[in-house]
C-alpha cells in the first residue's frame, strides 16, 4: 500500500471549488452522451438550414414573368420590379409565350375597355398582377407599424421555440439527474463530502453552461448565417434582441433550474419525476403559446415581457417590434433576478429538506418546513 | 477516537434509536452487529450527520463533530450507489476532489487504491458494466480514496465472493494499521469474529454490549470446557457441579458452576485415564449475540 499517511490532511474544498466541480462533472458526463451530441447537432444543423433557406428564399425573384409587345411594354414598366417583361415580336407569339408556359401573362394590345390592353393568361390570373395593374384610390397610413405582421409573428415563435426548448431540455436533463443521485443514493457519499447547497448550485451551473453554450451556438449559427446569406438588414434589427434574449434567458434559466432541482428532489425514482415538475413544464411551455396567440396584442406582450417566467420571450420581441422603452428591460430584469433570488431561496431549501428522504414524494408543506 | 452517547431517533412515535452510546477506538477495527431494523444504518447514517438525531452527541477527540471534521470520514452507505454511467477511475477521482485532493493527486490515489482492490483492469470501463461483486469493490474505493481518519462501512461484506472478502478485509486492516478508526456492520458474524478488535452489539435500537472481543467472551463464557479422554468418562453425570452439552464415549462437553468444579473434574479426568485434552471452549460471536439480543 503506498498511499499517503493519514498525517497528510486534505484541505477541504472552499465553497466555490465544491460548486465549480460538481458543475464541471455536470457539463463533462452530458458532453460523454451521445444523445446529447446528436440532438445538439441536429438542433444546429436545423438553425443553420432554416436561416440559409430564408436567404435564398429572400433572394430568388418572385417578380411575375410578362410578355410584352412593343405597344405594351410602357406598362410593364409602370410596374417597376415586380413584373420581369419578356419582348416579344407581336400579340400571337407573347400568346404562344404564355402556352409554352415561359411566361405567366402576356400583355397584349387591346381596343376592349379602357385600358387599352389586356392580360392574356393561360388559366387564371395572378392575383399579385390583377392588383398592381387595377387602380386603387391612394392610401394614407397615420401611424406605420414598423415590422410587417409576419416577421414579427416569426421573431415571436423563434424565441419562444428557443426558450421552451432549451428550458425544457435542461430543466429536465437536471430533475433526472437530481432523481439519479438519489436514487443510486451517489447523494450520501456526496453530501458528506460537500454542503448540499454547494452540490444543488453546482448542478445548476453546470447545466446553466450547457443551456447557455446551446444558445450561443445558436446564436452563433443565426448570426454568421445570415450575415454570409445577405440579410445584414435583418441581423441588424435583431442584434440587440439576442443579446438580451440571452441575458434573460441566463437568469429566467437558473430560476427555472433551482425549482425543477427542487421539484425532483421530492421524488426517488425517475418514474415519478413528472408528478413533481409538471407544473414547471406548464410554466415554460405557456410563454411559447401566449406569443404565439398574443404576439400583436400589446397589453398581454407588455404583462408577460415584466412575468419573470415569460420575460426572457416577451422582452425581447417588443425590443425588436421597437415597442419598449429603454428602461423597461431593465425594469424587467430586476424583477427577474429577484425572482431568481427568492426561487434559489426557496429551492435550496426544498432540496436540502427533501434529498435524503427515500420512498414516497414528499410533500411539498413538509419539503418547505423540514 | 470517535464516541456517541445518548443518541435518540425517532420516526414519529417510533423510537428507532434508544439511548445509544459506544466508542470507535482508532487503530482498531469496529464490529458492528444486530438484527434487520435494529439500528445499525440509522447510528451510521446519524454519525455521518446524512440524518438528523433527535437528541445525544457525535464527538470526535472530545469535542462534537463538525462539517469540517466529516470531510475527513469515509462513507460506504448501506444501498450502494455510483454514477451508472461515469468511468470507474474518473469516479474516485472526483470523489477525492470533492474532499479537497488536487486532480494530480487525487488520479494517483484513486489509481493505487483500485489497483489494491483489483480493479487495475477496469480504470477505464463505466461503473455499469461492472459486475456487482466489483461494484462493491468500487464502492470500498469510494469510501477509502481521501484517507478518511473515520471509516463507516455498512454492511461491506455483503455480496462479496470468500477472495474479495480477504481483500477488503486485508485493505480495512491496513487503513486501521495506519490509525484510521474503523466501524462496520455486517450480518456475516464469521467475518466480524475474524476481524474485529472491538465489538457493538445493537438490539431494538438499544446498545446491549460493547467492548473488546476478548473482554466480550470472558463476560460470556460460561465455564464451558471440552474433555477428550481415553476412558469413558460416564462418571461426569454424577457430579452435581456440571451440566452436560455433548457426550459421546470418552468426549465430552460440559458447563461448570465454579472453578473448583473445573479442578475436580480436570483431577478425575486423570486419574480415570489418559487425558488427550481439555480446555476452555470460548463462546462463539454468534452465541453471543443470540444470548445478548434476548
Amino acid at each position: 500500500m503506498n498511499a499517503t499517511p493519514l498525517s497528510t490532511p486534505s484541505v477541504a474544498p472552499s465553497f466555490p471549488q465544491s460548486v465549480w466541480l460538481v458543475a464541471e462533472r455536470e457539463v463533462g458526463s452530458k458532453l460523454r452522451s451521445k444523445a446529447f451530441l446528436i440532438s445538439t447537432g441536429i438542433l444546429l444543423l436545423i438553425a443553420l438550414v432554416s436561416v440559409v433557406w430564408g436567404g435564398f428564399a429572400a433572394q430568388s425573384s418572385n417578380a411575375v414573368k410578362v410578355a410584352v409587345t412593343s405597344d405594351t411594354a410602357a406598362v410593364a414598366d409602370q410596374l417597376g420590379d415586380a413584373v420581369e417583361p419578356t419582348q416579344a415580336a407581336d400579340a400571337d407569339a407573347a400568346r404562344e409565350l404564355v402556352a409554352s408556359g415561359d411566361v405567366d401573362a402576356a400583355l397584349v394590345p387591346s381596343d376592349e375597355g379602357s385600358f387599352g390592353f389586356a392580360v392574356v393568361v393561360e388559366e387564371s390570373a395572378p392575383s399579385g398582377l390583377m392588383q398592381m395593374l387595377s387602380q386603387t384610390p391612394p392610401v394614407e397610413i397615420l401611424s406605420p407599424s414598423g415590422t410587417d405582421g409576419m416577421l414579427r409573428y416569426l421573431v415571436a415563435l423563434g424565441f419562444g421555440l428557443i426558450f421552451f426548448m432549451a428550458a425544457l431540455t435542461f430543466g429536465s436533463t437536471i430533475a433526472q439527474s437530481v432523481v439519479e443521485e438519489k436514487a443510486t443514493r451517489v447523494v450520501e457519499l456526496l453530501i458528506s463530502a460537500i454542503p448540499t447547497r454547494a452540490l444543488l448550485a453546482g448542478k445548476v451551473v453546470g447545466n446553466t453552461i450547457l443551456a447557455m453554450g446551446q444558445i450561443i451556438g445558436l446564436a452563433a449559427i443565426v448570426i454568421v448565417g445570415l450575415t454570409v446569406t445577405g440579410q445584414g438588414e435583418l441581423l441588424s434589427g435583431l442584434g440587440a434582441p439576442l443579446v438580451w434574449f440571452a441575458v434573460f434567458f441566463l437568469f429566467g434559466f437558473v430560476l427555472l433550474a433551482a425549482l425543477f432541482a427542487a421539484a425532483a428532489s421530492m421524488v426517488s425514482r425517475q418514474e415519478d419525476i413528472g408528478s413533481t415538475t409538471t407544473p414547471l413544464t406548464f410554466l415554460v411551455m405557456a410563454p411559447y403559446f401566449l406569443v404565439i396567440f398574443f404576439n400583436d396584442n400589446d397589453l398581454v406582450m407588455t404583462i408577460m415581457s415584466y412575468v419573470p417566467f415569460s420575460a426572457p420571450v416577451a422582452m425581447p420581441v417588443r425590443i425588436f417590434l421597437g415597442e419598449a422603452q429603454w428602461w423597461e428591460p431593465l425594469l424587467s430584469l430586476a424583477i427577474l433576478l429577484a425572482s431568481c433570488a427568492a426561487a434559489i431561496w426557496i429551492g435550496a431549501k426544498i432540496y436540502e429538506h427533501s434529498i435524503l428522504r427515500m420512498g414516497a414524494r414528499v410533500k411539498l408543506a413538509e419539503a418547505l418546513a423540514g | 477516537m470517535l464516541e456517541l452517547s445518548g443518541i435518540t431517533k425517532s420516526y414519529g412515535t417510533h423510537r428507532v434509536l434508544d439511548d445509544v452510546g459506544f466508542t470507535v477506538a482508532p487503530g482498531r477495527l469496529t464490529g458492528f452487529v444486530g438484527g434487520n431494523g435494529a439500528g445499525k444504518t440509522t447510528t451510521m447514517r446519524i454519525v455521518l450527520g446524512v440524518l438528523a438525531r433527535d437528541a445525544g452527541r457525535v464527538e470526535l477527540n472530545g469535542s462534537p463533530v463538525t462539517a469540517a471534521d466529516r470531510r475527513r470520514f469515509g462513507y460506504m452507505p448501506e444501498e450502494r450507489g455510483l454514477y451508472p454511467k461515469m468511468r470507474v477511475l474518473d469516479h474516485i477521482v472526483y470523489l477525492a476532489r470533492l474532499h479537497g485532493f488536487s486532480k494530480p493527486d487525487a488520479t494517483v490515489r484513486a489509481t493505487a487504491l483500485l489497483e489494491e482492490l483489483g480493479l487495475g483492469e477496469r480504470l477505464q470501463d463505466d461503473v455499469e458494466t461492472l459486475s456487482l461483486g466489483n461494484q462493491q469493490r468500487a464502492q470500498i474505493a469510494a469510501a477509502l480514496v481521501h484517507d478518511p481518519e473515520v471509516l463507516i462501512l455498512d454492511e461491506p461484506f455483503s455480496g462479496l465472493d470468500p477472495l474479495a472478502v480477504d481483500v477488503v478485509a486485508g485493505v480495512l486492516q491496513n487503513r486501521a494499521a495506519q490509525g484510521a478508526s474503523v466501524l462496520f456492520s455486517s450480518h456475516q458474524l464469521d467475518v466480524v469474529e475474524r476481524l474485529c478488535d472491538d465489538l457493538v452489539i445493537i438490539a431494538g435500537g438499544q446498545i446491549r454490549a460493547a467492548g473488546t472481543r476478548e473482554q466480550l467472551r470472558s463476560e460470556h463464557a460460561q465455564r464451558r470446557y471440552e474433555l477428550v479422554s481415553a476412558g469413558d468418562v460416564g462418571w461426569l453425570r454424577d457430579d452435581p457441579g456440571v451440566e452436560i452439552h455433548e457426550f459421546d464415549g470418552g468426549y465430552a462437553l460440559f458447563d461448570a458452576d465454579s472453578d473448583e468444579t473445573v479442578q475436580r473434574v480436570l483431577r478425575r479426568a486423570v486419574e480415570s485415564g489418559d487425558v488427550a485434552s481439555f480446555a476452555p471452549r470460548h463462546p462463539s460471536l454468534a452465541q453471543i449475540f443470540k444470548e445478548v439480543i434476548q
